[in-house]
């Protein structure tokens, strides 16, 4: 953490806030500020450089061409890269999460280069949209509780051996893979199809992201009460038949 | 009507007999109104039975992602001081609900239709309109919906070369966009408080500049047409550069600007500004929409807002703190079922106003107003909160069927 405030960027809500993925953003400054700390927002859109002292990047979910627009300027620009190498937190969702890995299916249909930043690599499913409720088991090394989230996507993301499944799927796509595997992550960069926004639906997440950041193990209670219903409610509909 | 003067050929005649008895057969078994069920089996007897319908008619359409149906209504209001009007004004607005209310329209000299922002290509084609008034493109239904950019980009290819005088936002990228691929465009601005799914330049990808209330392309020169009909306050000023008071019952600078596009539209078919906008008064709810009702012994006004966009309007044109709001929010189909986008209102501008939460995804809205750190009461229906909302008028803001479900409840 650089001086005394929290930066949390938020990359390109030009190009990449389609889904209400702007409330990841808000759910981990809220959080981050009841913990007593200052945070720096700083929004970045996609004609400015990216800022490579941030603690936490957010990047969200978007349109086919916008998705492409951002791989192009992120690739460009190289700051996310260096802020990775300064030891930067990162999370991404859906389109965000493919430009994270080594390539993605364009609004072109042709292959698009990543920032390799994470070990996947994205394709198109044949099949119909995965959209709906998702319920799955976190990497157990996370140790943290279920994961619910909404997904709506076509894309498929496979894991390479240095990227591991955030979660399990019990009900949903997630990756789309056939295997069960949901979303990936390494030592600090993360990436999920999960909407809702994820992160108030699992506040859980955004409470590692910021010990990871923080480099600490533990951080002061919150109250969490609406979190815990809205968690149970959703965890339920995930369950019933369609 | 006989002989050659007949304007339906006998096919179509059928179609529309036989969908006029469906629907009433509908309406017997207390299935709504029967208008799309009708139009749907008359369409089926006759698939040109649009166009046909229509033939005889003075076309306007009229499609955006908000303010479709309350614009149709001012527009009618307009038009019927020149003539006799026709128009699907409870907002059924896909082919068969259109085919419904046209069908109605026998005698009548003007059409004015809202349509679904997905069909005004289908419709404009079988139609031949004379008007096309475009308001606004916005995210909506994130599930389900075509990406927005997409839909102004299908918007374009179809108003190319259209023999319509298109009726268009200045102010809204996208529309600008969509429209200006015609030949004849009336541009106004109408204004849009919702910005955020025009950042990104619909020609070239760029990013947008928009200082104060103009906008344009860093990278390609596409820029905000100069309008010729204006939103100023509360005048509409028109290419003389004459200002006509708006005197609306509807509320909210959304309307002003529904208004003022619908005066543009009254002078295609030579209704004055004047005019048109005296008309225009006459029109006190739609669909619900704005109604003040009594429920418990309160007073209640009944908002919908569909979408971010919507909800940003909306917060704009409420009663000042501390005037209770209740808030109302579903996910079922016709709502879309992500809640997503609730993360893209700003809630943090209802500060000061007691708030009150109901609806199938209340948690959904308990969670996006704590993290707002707002203060607020969740409640199991709306009794409950009308009961616990403090005194004084009640601001009531739902969703679609929230909205509905709202309307059953207060028997309006
Ligand atoms: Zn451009």
């Amino acid at each position: 953490m650089s001086d005394n405030s929290l930066r949390l960027v938020w990359v390109y809500p030009d190009l990449l806030s389609t889904y209400g993925d702007q409330g990841n953003a808000l759910v981990v400054e809220r959080r981050a500020r009841q913990r007593g700390l200052d945070v720096t927002r700083i929004d970045v859109r996609s004609d400015q450089p990216i800022p490579t002292s941030g603690d936490i990047y957010l990047i969200g979910g978007g349109e086919d061409r916008p998705q492409r627009l951002a791989a192009e300027r992120l690739r460009r620009d190289g700051g996310l890269h260096r802020a990775v190498g300064n030891g930067a937190i990162v999370f991404s969702v859906c389109a965000g999460y493919q430009i994270l890995g080594h390539e993605f299916i364009n609004d072109l249909g042709e292959r698009e280069p990543g920032l390799g930043l994470l070990d996947v690599v994205s394709t198109r499913g044949e099949g119909a949209r995965c959209v709906g409720d998702v319920l799955a088991d976190i990497d157990p090394r996370l140790g943290l509780p279920q994961l619910t989230g909404f997904e709506n996507h076509q894309g498929i993301t496979h894991l390479g051996p240095n990227a591991r499944p955030l979660a399990q799927v019990r009900l949903g796509n997630g990756n789309g893979t056939g295997d069960g595997s949901e979303g990936a992550y390494n030592d600090t960069v993360f990436g999920t199809y999960m909407h809702g926004p994820v992160l108030a639906r699992n506040p859980q997440i955004a409470d590692l992201l910021l010990k990871l950041a923080l480099d600490v193990n533990a951080l002061p209670p919150t109250d969490d009460r609406w979190y815990e219903a809205l968690r149970a409610e959703r965890i339920a509909a995930a369950q019933q038949p369609a | 009507m006989a002989g050659n003067s007949d304007p339906l050929s006998p096919r179509a005649k059928l179609a529309v007999t036989a969908g006029k008895a469906v629907a009433a057969a509908s309406r017997a078994a207390g299935r709504g109104s029967g208008s799309v069920i009708g139009g749907r089996v008359a369409l089926k007897l006759d698939p040109d039975l649009l166009g046909e319908l229509a033939q005889h008619l003075d076309v306007v359409l009229v499609s955006g992602t908000n303010g479709k149906t309350t614009t149709t209504r001012l527009i009618a209001e307009s038009l019927r001081a020149a003539g006799p009007v026709v128009s699907n004004a409870l907002g059924a607005n896909m082919p068969a609900g259109i085919t419904s209310a046209l069908a109605e329209g026998a005698e009548s000299r003007f059409g004015v239709i809202e349509v679904d922002e997905k069909y005004l290509a289908g419709v404009a084609r079988d139609v031949e309109p004379k008007a096309i008034a475009l308001l606004n493109l916005s995210r909506d239904q994130l599930d389900r919906a075509a990406e927005t950019r997409m839909l102004a980009e299908h918007w374009r290819e179809s108003l190319a070369g259209t023999k319509a005088v298109v009726i268009a936002n200045a102010d809204d990228p996208l529309v600008v966009w969509a429209a200006s691929s015609s030949p004849n465009v009336v541009w106004v601005a109408a204004g849009q408080m919702w910005k955020d799914d025009a950042w990104s330049c619909p020609a070239c990808g760029g990013v947008m500049q928009r200082p104060g209330d103009d906008w344009f392309c860093g990278q390609c020169g596409f820029r905000r047409p100069t309008p010729s009909w204006a939103l100023s306050g509360d005048h509409v000023l028109d290419p003389h550069g004459s200002a006509w008071p708006i005197h609306l019952q509807l509320p909210g600078r959304a309307n002003k600007a529904n208004a003022t596009t619908s005066a543009a539209v009254g002078a295609v078919f030579g209704v004055p500004p004047q005019v048109a906008l005296e008309r225009m008064y006459q029109v006190q709810a739609v669909a619900g929409r704005y109604d003040v009702v009594q429920f418990m012994g309160r007073e209640l006004r009944l908002l919908l807002a569909k979408n971010p966009a919507g909800w940003l309007e909306t917060f704009s044109l409420i009663e000042q703190p501390p005037t209770p709001v209740i808030l109302a929010v579903n996910a079922r189909a016709a709502d879309g079922t992500d809640t997503s986008w609730l993360w893209d209102v700003d809630y943090t501008r209802l500060t000061g106003h007691p708030l009150f939460v109901v609806g199938d995804r209340r948690l959904d809205l308990a969670v996006r107003l704590e993290v707002a750190g707002q203060t607020f009461q969740v409640c199991q229906s709306l009794d409950e909160a009308v009961q616990l909302a403090p005194a004084g008028r009640i601001e009531t803001i739902a969703n679609y069927t929230a909205f509905q479900d709202l309307r059953r409840r207060v028997g309006n």
